[in-house]
């Protein structure tokens, strides 16, 4: 398997939408078919629309408050001696997270489309209040699918998102997380898509929303490219961006524009509980290729081909999937994949917030710890960005439970 | 050799009216349960579809998801189904079965060891809800070598170009999906509209058998008795879960509730 130089990521698919001959695809209803080619077409046609470009960057730059800061971690470097670490604080984006910059395309588009209403799902709660706040610029009605068990544990984003005058709904089948509200939200969609949007909250999916996700994230790294080559004059040699992954949205958008340069790319998975095997990482740990959510992807289930359940302390990262982009830039051998356990993204988002102004969510602590392996076996030539992408207020209630205290 | 399906349509049209459709979950809420079930409901019915149960069904709805959760609850795997199957089929060797499911088990068993198990128990037919056309042109070919119906479905979103392509790479049947919906809502078109959208459908090919599903209950079949097939699902699971609630036989109870469908459909 191999990446083509200078094309798209999002765009190396066959004609069955299939990457790599083996990921992604469209295995969906009937009844979805033509709300998804719709939906296609019209984004295939606004890509190349300067109209739309120019809105986006519009939006992007006055509304997200785009670039978000480049930061060097001086205290974190010297701490643990080695390679440099430096921080993409995407955090800092309106709303708190990198999933501000798909739910702001998805309202964009939803508005040409001529939709009234967007429905999203959410596990962290970020893409959900993100959506809901976009849809309130963009004054469409909005309805999000999540998990109940995420409810309880993600209370400040659901604050924000009843206070946008999103309808939240519970979803109380199966494990009552991410993978539920997803699939509670496909089958919202299938009842509504004549009148409806629908926004998936990471790059997974069919392929357009893996698509659509991967485009908006991708101004991440466009910002990085320069705010890398500004600080040190070009991309260094040896530097490596880590992520970590749930659905994988971040870490496209923070890698996409060095997918052609020597930039090394690590993703990191959520080990879960130490003692638990209920992981949420099925690239670590060799998962077999099924179908998830209308995409043929790496995914933890059983010999029969039912979903596994996940277990981790980052709600973001409980997914027993993942894109089937990051899939394809595994068997490509362009990325690295690993995982990090509850207990050690505890013990950096302590560290990190102990040491630095910055304070990261769950979800990068998984980043962070990894970046802690590594930094100490490196030189200070060597280069080491976490994104950190969303911010540990939204966590406050599990790391008090965790940890007996919440420092940010 | 004429397949049990396109029989048991042609002996319908003889009676001049739609064949009875049921579907049920294998293994809801027992393997032997839903083995009587089927049994029971096989005197009423002209065509049995039975559903293999996935944890993740992204198309149906509360009640088929509740089916599901009880059978996958009780340990069923796809073995235990083609089973099930078997052994129905030993006793009812005329009566069509159509398997009804979501691609990643036939994924995960391989397409061709899948089939081959079709096909040694006796299963007539597919339906395989989400993998849609073109993208299953390649298994419908390999189901139709080995004699089992691949069952094409057809949805009020599906363009007319699209329809076209959809009949005429179909086998015999046909499943036409009345409305925008997963499995188990209510219905929201009138049965007027769905039934000239059956006519534009039958227009293009008058020789296919197409089926009517999506929101039929006892309340609906009877507006709906000129297709060609009506199926009913969500509100045999619905009965199926009320049995098991209130300590009843649930083959006793589908027994009358299929009966009752069927009369009201001749
Ligand atoms: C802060 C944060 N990071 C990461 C993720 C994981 O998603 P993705 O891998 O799509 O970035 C989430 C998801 O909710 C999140 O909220």
């Amino acid at each position: 398997m191999k990446i083509k130089r200078g094309i798209q990521l999002i765009d190396q698919h066959d004609r069955n939408f299939m990457y790599g001959g083996k990921f992604g695809g469209n295995f969906i209803p009937e009844t979805l078919k033509k709300p998804i080619e719709d939906l296609t077409k019209l984004f295939a046609k606004l890509r190349k629309d300067r109209r739309f470009l120019k809105e986006r960057d519009h939006y992007f730059k006055s509304y997200v408050g785009s670039p978000t800061p480049f930061i060097k971690l001086e205290n974190l470097t010297d701490h643990l001696g080695g390679a440099q670490i430096y921080a993409k604080v995407v955090s800092e984006a309106n709303g708190g997270a990198h999933k501000i910059y798909n739910a702001t395309v998805h309202c964009l588009i939803a508005k040409r489309a001529g939709k009234k209403f967007i429905v999203g799902d959410t596990g962290a709660g970020y893409a959900g209040k993100m959506l809901s706040m976009a849809a309130k610029k963009f004054g469409l009605k909005c309805k999000i699918f999540m998990g109940a068990k995420d409810i309880q544990r993600q209370r400040p984003n659901v604050l924000a998102m009843k206070k946008n005058g999103a309808t939240i709904v519970p979803v109380k089948t199966g494990s009552q997380t991410l993978v539920d509200a997803v699939s509670e939200c496909m089958r919202y969609w299938v009842s509504n898509c004549d009148t409806t949007h629908m926004c998936v909250g990471s790059t997974v999916g069919p392929n357009i929303f893996i698509k659509i996700c991967a485009w908006s994230t991708a101004q991440i790294s466009r910002e990085l490219y320069k705010q890398v080559k500004e600080e040190f004059g070009r991309i260094p040699k040896k530097m490596k961006l880590l992520n970590c992954v749930g659905g994988g949205s971040s870490a496209m958008g923070f890698w996409n524009e060095f997918m052609d340069t020597d930039v090394e790319f690590v993703g990191i998975e959520a080990g879960g509980p130490k003692n638990s095997k209920l992981h949420a990482a099925p690239l670590t740990n060799g998962s077999k290729v099924g179908i998830l959510h209308g995409a043929a992807q790496y995914v933890i289930q059983d010999k029969e081909g039912q979903i596994g359940s996940t277990e981790s302390i980052s709600a973001g990262l409980d997914y027993p999937g993942i894109s089937p982009l990051h899939c394809f830039l595994k068997d490509a051998k362009r990325a690295r994949y690993t995982s990090v356990n509850d207990e050690d993204a505890l013990k950096a988002y302590q560290l990190v917030s102990k040491l630095e102004n910055i304070s990261p969510s769950l979800e990068p602590s998984h980043a962070f710890y990894e970046a802690i392996r590594l930094a100490p076996k490196l030189k200070p030539s060597e280069v080491i960005i976490v994104n950190s992408c969303g911010d540990s207020i939204k966590d406050k209630d599990i790391i008090k439970q965790k940890l007996g205290t919440y420092i940010r | 050799m004429r397949s049990k399906i396109g029989i048991a349509f042609e002996k319908c049209k003889k009676e001049k009216r739609a064949a009875l459709i049921t579907y049920t979950v294998a293994g809801d809420n027992t393997k032997n349960n839903s083995l009587k079930i089927l049994n029971a409901i096989s005197k009423h019915a002209d065509i049995l579809e039975l559903g293999f149960p996935h944890n993740t069904p992204i198309a149906d709805g509360g009640q088929i998801q509740g089916s599901s959760y009880r059978a996958l609850k009780n340990g069923i795997k796809l073995t235990d189904v083609f089973q099930i199957v078997k052994k129905f089929k030993r006793l009812n060797p005329n009566k069509p079965l159509i398997m009804m499911g979501y691609f990643n088990l036939i994924f995960q068993s391989g397409e061709n060891r899948f089939l081959r198990n079709c096909k040694a128990s006796g299963v007539d037919g597919l339906i395989i809800v989400d993998l849609p056309y073109p993208e299953n042109k390649k298994f419908a070919r390999k189901c139709k070598k080995k004699s089992i119906e691949f069952v094409q479905l057809l949805s009020p979103t599906t363009s007319n170009i699209r329809m076209k392509k959809i009949i005429k790479d179909s086998h015999e049947m046909i499943y036409y999906i009345s409305m925008l919906s997963t499995t188990g809502g209510k219905l929201k078109v009138s049965p007027k509209k769905i039934i000239q959208n059956y006519e534009k459908i039958k227009r293009i090919n008058n020789k296919k058998n197409i089926v009517i599903g999506f929101g039929i209950t006892n309340k609906t079949i009877s507006s709906l008795k000129k297709a060609d097939g009506l199926v009913v699902g969500s509100q045999l699971c619905k009965k199926i879960a009320n049995s098991l609630k209130n300590r009843l036989n649930a083959a006793k109870v589908l027994d009358k509730v299929v009966y009752n469908l069927k009369r009201k459909i001749i």
